[in-house]
This record gives C-alpha cells, structure tokens and sequence, in this order.
C-alpha cells in the first residue's frame, strides 16, 4: 500500500537500507572472522575513535575542505575560460587539444614532487594539484557543450543578423551549461583526490597528513576513520553540485522531473 | 520595379576545394518579384537548401551574381539588410525558454528591436508574441516550455518565430516535413492565411507537390546535382485556397506532369552519374 502510494519514498528508503546494512554486514564479518583490528576495524571501532579524536581531527578537516574547495573553485574558473577559448572555434580546438590530452595523462601525483620543489610543503601544493586535476573535465566538457550548438539554430539567428557574440550568448552558453554542471561533479570529486594526494605526500595538516601519520603508527582505525571523513565530505559536495545543477538546468532533466511529477 | 527583389544570375555554387568539390549549383538562374510566393521542387541533393542559403546570405556563391532586396551579395553581417525570417524542418525550439521567450528571441537580435527589448520585452513585445501565438492556434501555450508541446505546435510556434519580426523576406526549408498529413494540410492552411496577411516575399523548398501546388504563386522544378531550375511553372489557382481545391482535377495534373518532370530529371542524371563512375573506373584501372 505505501509502496503503491510513494515509490520515491521506498526507494530512498531501500537505499538507506542497503547503506546501513553495508555497514551491519562489515561488523558481522569482522566479529565472525576475528580478524585484528590491525588489519580492518569494525565500523563501531571507527565510529568510536572518530568521536573521541574529533577535537583533534575538525581543524584537518576544515584544511582538507578548504584545500579541496579552493583548488575546485580556481580549476573550475580556469576550466571555464581555457573552454570557452578553445570551444569557440573550430581551430583552437583542433590546436590546443593534444596539449590538453598530454597535460592530462600525466599522473598527478608524479606533479605533486614539483609543486613540492617551487612552493615548499604545505598548503600551495595541495591547492594546485587539486587545481590540476579539475580543470580538463570541466575544459573538455565546456568546449563539447559549445560545440554542439545545432548548426540550424545558428542559422537562424545568423540569418537575423546576430553577431558571434550574441549567438554565443543567447545559445551556445546555455546549451553548454548542462555540460559544465555534469563536469562539477566529475570535478568536485577528482579535487579530493587531488588534495588528499598532495596532503599524503607533502603537507603538515589535513586529512591526508593524519592518515599518513595514523598509519605509520599502525593505527589503522584511525585512518579508516579518516577515510570516513572523506567519504562523507565527498558526498556532500557532490549532492550539493547536483542540487546546483538540478536547479541551474532544470530544463535539460525533465525526464526525471516528469517521471518524480507523474 | 523593373529590379526583381530576388535575383540569382548564373549563379554557381561549389562545395569544397575548387576544382574537385561537389558543384551544388551550375549556373542557375531564378527571380523572384516582392511579394510572390515561390515553392523550390526538386529530388533530394539538388540544391534547393542551397539557393536558400545563397538568398538567406549563409553561403556565398562561387561565381555569378545575386541580389536580395537590391543588394548585392548579401551577408549575414551587414547592418541595414533585408529583414530575412527563416523555419527549418526542425523547429529548433531552444529548451531553456519557454514558448514566447523563444518567439520573442528575433527581437533580441534583429535591428532596430535589440535596442528596445529589455524596456519592452515585458510589454508591448510580449504582447505581440502573444497575438502571433494566439493566431497559430497557440494561444495560452506562451508560458509553456517546448518539450511540453507536440510537433505541430512546435513547427507553429517556429512560424511566429520566423514572422515576429516582420520580415520581407520567409524562407521555408521543408518546414512541415516532419509532420503528418493531417498537421501539415492544418499548417498549410494557416501559412496562407499569414502570407495573405503581411504579403511577405516567401521562398519555399520542399519535395511536396501537393503542398507547392496548394502554397505557391510559382514552382520551380530543380534538376538533380549540379542542380539547375528546369522548370517554372505559374500556379494559376485564386485564393484563399482550400484543401478541397488541394485535390481537384487540375491540381492533381499540374502535380502529376510536375512529378513527371522530376523523375525524368532524375533518371539523366542516375545515367550520367553511372558513366561518369564509369569513366572514373576507367582511369583507376
């Protein structure tokens, strides 16, 4: 009866479950198989040293957010730009993107030592490898959405007399904001990846720093429990940029909206 | 008005690079006076889109002359051209607006509206959409987004687009081609009435016989590629015209003979094409 009246409802309900259950099944298996906590911590292990570090993990937490969010935000600006460079003509693109495609496949990790070399150990580095990391999802996904502006709705306008600004305003833009939105999310989650990488390797603060620490005391609950934080962190900001997308282009996911309303 | 408002004068069009590139266009030659309704017939491939581009001042032609509107060689670019209205087949209805923003976009772009629309795109310009819309049928479907409109009222809603700004010029591309029979005799009726209201020169380019004999003051029969304009037939019929006279006798000679036209162009250039894949052969060999 309930689940004929709100699907939606049940399946968030399902999904909260098989959350849940995860986390019930993981401790089951631990107590079972008795294995040492040296090795994997039950969930309850890691929820209790989470609480009881808190004081001292809050202030890494807060570096880590800031890091990540401050390397997301200059690499999603920068993306943007070098995009919409390279998504207004045809001749940028074909240029500019093999040095793109080289820029990318380099591994970050092997950029962090040099970062490392220019600015010192610390914050800087963290803030450009999460920089790096975000910015080709967001430049490739912004010069895609640019360039498949239909070709007879440009027409039409240039037919009116428009000039390549206002069709870039009026149509290319929007037409590529769905693309941007769907590169934030990619974004959001590689700049995590980014910070936490650098902070592993060379930092005195952050979540990355006290996992590295944790673990080179054997301390394995509490680098699960820092793994915890990351995870949760990483959630959040990516149903935030969802919530922003959803809003933003509301009118590119009406399917979804149809089938919520229905 | 010795000068035409349209005149393609051995007019020839290559796509790509000179000497091999696909010739579209092979010194045709078409006038048009104000205010005439001209339909373009042809096979599929012959160039009938690309006159259309040529007019609309999207594609420069290779040689030849061409004026729209007593001006030479028209281009997208200049400022005091001929007010142009365009509608494809697709009606390229843009998502993010609703059904009166999209019919007000013209205004947005064209000279002298663009200085005037953020004072009056609440006002008087929304009001005119309106009265477009409510003329197609459309009325009350303003504050609607496209995906929640049917085809037919898309392709009506893309009308009031390309007739928002009063335009001297309409040009059709195969505009209720997408359609079904029913929607498109519905549409043809209502393109007359609009043509019959504001007299715009229209040029329109479909592979519907029935719907050039029902529309047009004029039909021109393309030949295939190169295409060239074999045939310029005046359509004698007085209007308003009416879906029954659509399928009189005399309509459906005049389509017949037209369709006849048409298949034996095509047949020439099926056996041109064949000796010239011939010859090509020949020298691979």
């Amino acid at each position: 009866m309930t689940s004929k009246l709100n699907p939606v409802m049940r399946q968030r309900l399902l999904s909260a479950s098989a959350l849940v259950g995860f986390f019930i099944l993981w401790e089951l298996a631990c107590i079972a198989t008795g294995v040492s906590d040296l090795v994997l911590p039950r969930p309850s292990q890691i929820l209790q040293v989470l609480f009881e570090k808190m004081p001292l993990l809050w202030p890494h937490t807060v570096q880590t957010l800031y890091t990540t969010l401050v390397g997301f935000g200059l690499g999603v600006l920068v993306g943007i730009i070098l995009g919409l460079l390279i998504g207004s003509s045809r001749t940028a693109y074909d240029v500019a993107y093999p040095l793109l495609v080289g820029f990318s496949s380099i591994p970050k990790v092997a950029v962090v030592p040099i970062f490392v070399v220019w600015f010192g150990a610390g914050t800087v580095p963290a803030i450009l490898t999460s920089l790096v990391i975000s910015i080709f999802p967001v430049v490739v996904n912004v010069a895609t959405g640019l360039a498949s502006t239909e070709p007879e709705l440009e027409d039409v306008l240039r037919v009116l007399g428009a000039k390549k600004r206002d069709i870039l305003w009026n149509v290319s833009l929007p037409r590529a904001l769905p693309y941007l939105f769907a590169s934030l999310k990619i974004a959001i989650t590689l700049s995590f990846v980014g910070t936490v990488l650098a902070e592993t390797v060379a930092a005195n603060k952050g979540i990355g720093t006290v996992m590295m620490i944790a673990s080179g005391n054997f301390d394995v609950p509490m680098v699960f429990a820092g793994l915890l934080i990351l995870a949760v962190l990483g959630v959040i900001l990516y149903a935030l940029s969802s919530l922003v997308e959803r809003r933003m282009t509301g009118w590119a996911q009406r399917k979804n909206d149809l089938g919520m309303a229905s | 008005m010795t000068q035409p408002f349209i005149d393609l004068s051995e007019v020839t069009v290559r796509y790509g690079a000179q000497a091999q590139g696909t010739l579209a266009l092979d010194r045709t030659n078409l006038r048009i006076e104000q205010g005439d309704f001209v339909a373009l017939v042809g096979p599929s491939g012959c160039g009938k889109s690309t006159i259309l581009k040529l007019v609309a001042g999207l594609l420069q032609p290779s040689s030849g002359g061409l004026i729209v509107g007593g001006r030479e060689s028209p281009t997208t670019q200049q400022s005091g051209k001929t007010r142009i209205g365009l509608a494809f087949q697709n009606p390229t209805m843009l998502p993010w607006l609703t059904i009166r923003e999209n019919v007000m976009m013209p205004l947005k772009i064209v000279e002298p509206f663009r200085q005037d629309y953020a004072r009056k795109k609440k006002g008087e310009f929304a009001e005119r959409a309106e009265a477009l819309l409510a003329k197609v049928g459309l009325k009350g479907f303003g504050d609607k987004r496209p995906w929640q409109l049917s085809g037919g009222m898309l392709q009506r809603a893309s009308l009031c687009r390309a007739l928002i700004h009063e335009p001297q010029l309409l040009l059709l591309d195969e505009p209720f081609g997408a359609l079904d029979s029913f929607t498109r005799e519905e549409l043809w009726a209502l393109t007359q009435q609009l043509w019959q209201d504001t007299k715009p020169t229209v040029l329109l380019v479909t592979h519907d016989l029935r719907e050039a004999a029902y529309l047009a003051n004029r039909i021109c029969v393309m030949s295939s590629r190169p295409g060239r304009i074999l045939e310029d037939r005046e359509v004698p019929f007085e209007r308003p015209r009416t879906l029954a006279m659509s399928y009189a006798p005399e309509v459906s000679t005049l389509v017949q003979e037209l369709r006849l036209r048409i298949a034996e162009a095509r047949t020439a250039a099926d056996a041109q094409a064949a000796t010239e894949s011939l010859s090509t052969e020949r020298k691979v060999a």
